[in-house]
């Protein structure tokens, strides 16, 4: 017993120091986790941000991002009235038609926003009927700007008044009146023409009729209609998408065919010369150091936008990334193999390719189509600085501030890519690994 | 055995005939891939050349002249370089800290996402699978698709940056994590489960002592990719060293030492927080390599 209690004592020490240590950890850690994050949360003025946040940004853009809205526009001067999807030219109704929910009598046009909601565009005035408030008139005129009669009371929220505008924001749409012109927004649900614009015949045909047509010999022109959509652009889109992947692809396997190469030069057991094994890995180092940023900036200035500038930067960064990892791997080869090979009397080519090439193609090739998936990535955001594929519609379409039904359209494009690449990335590893080396 | 040795030998000519054939096939499928490998090669290289600004050939020669305008003047300026690296050193830190806090913050739901998602762990086993794909999303969208629609929304500055590295972050390591997780022994967890451990705490004392070393072996590597990736954020708006490097690039000549500044502090930095972090990582590994050896005999 006495024996016991001599050795536990010093061990109940021990533990205690252990437990101390623990507990040490397990609390500090995350308070020194808890600590930098509210340091970052100050320096980043995470609150001054959140109240300059612009909710009104927030609302348009996502809800442009399902809706689209179709403009009625007057022109107050000569009193043309023109409707255009977005109130861009490219969606623009042709003339003599125009949407089933204006009407005109003579000089009168009638928009009907639905649940009562009524905008009449007369000859000299602008009437709204709002129903539960009443009705809204609004002359407009060269010499004293908009002249406006509102139903008794006070001015409501939704109503923006001044003396050379009027903007009426409901549920139903919106108008605004200026001098110059007057406007109406009715807003829809989806993507409109994302298929055919209003000038193609196939506009607005239930998809049995195109069906029907396809059938009956214009299935080509009915894809030509889609393919050269002015609206959402489906050619240049699918080009832009085979650019960011050609960027991923060239750069990957460019850099891989370079790499491997080199990658020899930086090995213990390949390269006795310790010199050059020495540059070889700085060489490494610097181009992986230099970083994708610089390199892309650099590569643009000499080649200009496009994505070949695009695969260079790729190519040039992974060749570093490359280097390094191919020659760990040409480190870890077991020279059994290659002694087996050269006793048969291979000569040094000979021994390279039998007896060291199928022990690192496994390595060799996941690591490409790891990077193949991941350069995707890359590609889309390299592509956003140097001005090619998806990456640049993408910040086109930002940039414009107003294109959100595009942005996500984009989006979702980009999203499935990187996905479909990454399942066809795991799929080919799958593949020649299993081919290659027999099983894993 | 017995159905190896119940075939009749064949005979060597038999063998040989077979193994040339097999060889043969291998060969041919080899050389098919090889021919299609570098047909897409230089098609490839010849359409993103077409669809280029400045061709490939015309540009090559000229891969060098910005660097060494921007060295030529930064030479000539040389005494000003210190003082430059001083001006920008806060955007530095600022990149920094977009990647540090979003690494953080990317690990912690990384972490929650991978424990959601790891069969035996996963408190909901039924929606294992939406967890998979939130993670799917999450790593698939790039991060300056989320920078720049919060950018929109929220004003430049590095808070939209932090926020899409760490979506992008804490998908692509909940899925590293859930590959950990896998590998975790669950003996603890139904240990503490039958002292009426709750879900946290079976992870927090169960799970996480043995993945730790692993998940911050990983979230190191990430650090690194994401000082990247907050640096060519900087470029698109969001601040940090990138934003001050693309205007010292607009002012354009004259004002070079600048770029030649922010090009040396970047390169430093990434240089020295790869050092750091690959050796501790190296540690972590060693740490780990004995604890595996333990695993194998046990």
């Amino acid at each position: 017993m006495t024996l016991m209690d001599l050795n536990a004592s010093p061990l109940k020490g021990d533990m205690d120091k252990l437990f101390l240590k623990k507990r040490l950890m397990n609390f500090g850690i995350p308070a020194l986790i808890l600590l930098y994050l509210g340091y970052v949360f100050v320096t980043f003025d995470v609150l001054g941000l959140w109240e300059r946040a612009s909710m009104d940004n927030a609302r348009t853009l996502v809800a442009d991002s399902y809706s689209y809205k179709t403009h009625v526009t007057r022109d107050n001067r000569n009193g043309a009235v023109t409707y255009a999807i977005e109130g861009e030219r490219k969606g623009q109704y042709p003339d003599g038609t125009r949407p089933a929910w204006v009407a005109t009598t003579g000089d009168t046009t009638v928009i009907d926003l639905e649940d009562g909601h009524v905008v009449r565009f007369g000859p000299e005035t602008i009437e709204y009927d709002v129903p539960g408030y009443g009705l809204i008139t609004a002359t407009p005129s060269r010499s004293q700007g908009v002249q406006v009669v509102l139903p008794e009371g006070e001015v409501p929220a939704w109503i923006n008044l001044s003396k050379n505008r009027l903007a009426i924001t409901t549920d139903a749409g919106r108008l605004s009146v200026t001098r110059n012109r007057s406007e109406v927004f009715r807003y829809f649900m989806g993507w409109e023409l994302f298929f055919f614009t209003l000038d193609s015949p196939y506009h607005g045909l239930s998809l049995f009729e195109l069906a029907n047509r396809a059938v009956s010999g214009e299935a080509g022109a009915i894809l030509n209609d889609i393919w050269t959509n002015k609206m959402w652009r489906h050619s240049d889109v699918a080009w832009a998408i085979g650019e960011t992947i050609l960027m991923a692809f060239l750069g990957t396997f460019g850099a891989g065919l370079i790499a491997l190469p080199l990658a020899f030069l930086g090995t213990r057991n390949f390269m006795p010369v310790l010199a050059i094994r020495f540059v070889a890995r700085r060489f490494f180092d610097f181009v992986r150091g230099v970083d994708s940023l610089i390199w892309t900036v650099v590569l643009a200035r000499a080649f200009g936008p496009g994505p070949m500038t695009g695969a260079l930067a790729i190519l040039i960064t992974d060749t570093g990334t490359f280097g390094k990892i191919f020659s760990e791997a040409l480190e870890n080869v077991d020279e059994k193999q290659i002694e087996g090979v050269a006793s048969t009397g291979a000569k040094p080519v000979q021994r390279y390719r039998f007896g060291v090439i199928p022990q690192i193609t496994p390595v060799l090739l996941s690591q490409l189509l790891y990077f193949l998936e991941s350069n995707t990535r890359s590609a889309t955001i390299i592509g956003a600085i140097t001005g090619g594929g998806i990456g640049l519609l993408l910040t086109q379409a930002i940039i414009t501030q107003k294109d959100w039904e595009e942005v996500a359209y984009y989006i979702v494009l980009i999203v499935l890519m990187v996905m479909f690449m990454d399942w066809f990335s795991g799929w080919l590893r799958k593949r020649l690994i299993q081919g290659g080396a027999g099983g894993h | 055995m017995a159905d190896l040795t119940s075939h009749a030998p064949k005979s060597a000519d038999e063998i040989r005939e077979t193994y040339t054939e097999l060889t043969r096939r291998k060969r041919l499928y080899g050389g098919v891939l090889l021919v299609l490998f570098v047909a897409l090669m230089a098609a490839g290289f010849r359409t993103a050349d077409d669809r280029n600004a400045g061709s490939f050939y015309d540009g090559f020669h000229r891969i060098l002249d910005y660097p060494a305008e921007v060295l030529a003047e930064a030479g000539e300026k040389a005494a000003q370089l210190p003082g430059h690296m001083v001006h920008f050193f806060p955007a530095l830190i600022e990149t920094l800290n977009i990647a540090g806090a979003a690494t953080l913050i990317g690990a912690i739901f990384g972490t929650l996402l991978s424990l959601l998602a790891t069969r035996g762990m996963a408190p909901w086993p039924r929606l294992i699978p939406l967890f998979r794909r939130i993670m799917d999303i999450c790593r698939a969208i790039p991060e300056i698709v989320i920078a720049l629609v919060l950018i929109f929304v929220l004003g430049g500055g590095p808070v939209p940056a932090m926020i899409a590295i760490a979506i992008h972050t804490a998908g692509a390591l909940g899925k590293l994590f859930s590959e950990v997780n896998e590998n975790a022994s669950l003996k603890p967890v139904e240990g503490l489960n039958s002292t009426g451990a709750s879900w946290a705490q079976r992870m927090w004392l169960g799970v996480i002592p043995q993945v730790g070393p692993n998940y911050v072996s990983y979230a190191l590597l990430r650090f690194e990719i994401n000082i990247r990736a907050s640096a060519i954020l900087g470029f698109v708006g969001a601040g940090g060293i990138g934003y001050e490097l693309k205007n010292a690039m607009s002012w354009g000549q004259g004002r070079y030492d600048e770029a030649a500044a922010i090009f040396i502090l970047l390169f430093a930095s990434i240089v020295v927080v790869d050092q750091i972090s690959g050796a501790m990582r190296d540690r972590l590994t060693h740490g780990k390599r004995t604890s595996t050896r333990k695993g194998a005999t046990a």
